[in-house]
């Protein structure tokens, strides 16, 4: 399956672009992550730390172990700071 | 209910006044003016990163939830994105009820959730470099009096 992935702040800086089609059979978000990592170095680097990281399915909060089937849109990024 | 996500600058005094006129029989408005700190003078400018589309959705669930919680005649949320300069205005909320507890409740949840719920990001640039602003535990703790 091809989903879209998307990076905000300092895990869009780490990867280097703001959004990839990824194509993947992963079963779940953490499946993603180990094959985004097992990539390339910067991936690796920018998960390094998943307490710091927080996961959307399209577009609403999820977690590591959520499954991806029937998601189109995977965003990962740091804690919010809005307001 | 009314939630904007903009770039622009907005006009604080027209912004409350247009919130004002949309109201029939509330007795009370509050609203809260967040502005970009300045460090001490340290910082020039601060990036302010979103999510389109889950930002819209994320805020407009929030201002459901507190719909839900209290009597509210009306709510405003304006938050921007983009290049911001010290002292700038970068959101607002505004919340009318009937009686002025509700409104400041209300007011204050918002602001309690937009903190960490809302997908934006902010990024300060000033005389020694550039540094995402972290989430601060506190910030999460704070969502628990809800």
């Amino acid at each position: 399956m091809k989903i879209d992935v998307l990076y905000f702040a300092w895990v869009r800086e780490r990867i280097g672009l703001p959004r990839e089609k990824v194509e993947t059979q992963a079963e779940t978000v953490a499946d993603l992550i180990a094959e985004l990592c097992a990539r390339e170095e910067r991936y690796a680097y920018a998960f390094a730390d998943l307490p710091a990281l927080r996961v959307a399915l399209d577009q609403e909060l999820a977690d590591f172990a959520a499954p991806l089937a029937g998601v189109r849109e995977v965003a990962f990024f740091p804690p919010m700071t809005g307001g | 209910m009314q939630l904007v996500v903009q770039e622009d600058r907005f006009d604080i005094g027209r912004e409350t006044e247009g919130f004002i006129a949309g109201l029939a029989g509330a007795g009370a408005v509050v609203t809260f003016i967040g502005l970009v700190r300045d460090n001490g003078g340290r910082l020039s400018a601060m990036e302010i990163e979103h999510y389109p589309g889950m930002t819209e959705r994320a805020i407009a669930a929030i201002m459901e939830e507190a719909k839900a919680r209290w009597s509210l005649a009306d709510a405003m949320v304006i938050h921007r994105h983009g290049r911001l300069g010290p002292d700038e205005p970068i959101m607002m909320v505004a919340t009318a009820a009937i009686h002025r507890a509700d409104a400041f409740a209300a007011a204050e949840f918002l602001m309690d959730y937009l903190k960490s719920r809302a997908p934006f990001w902010k990024k300060e640039i000033g005389a020694d470099g550039t540094e995402w602003v972290a989430a601060k535990d506190s910030d999460e703790a704070a969502l628990t009096r809800w």
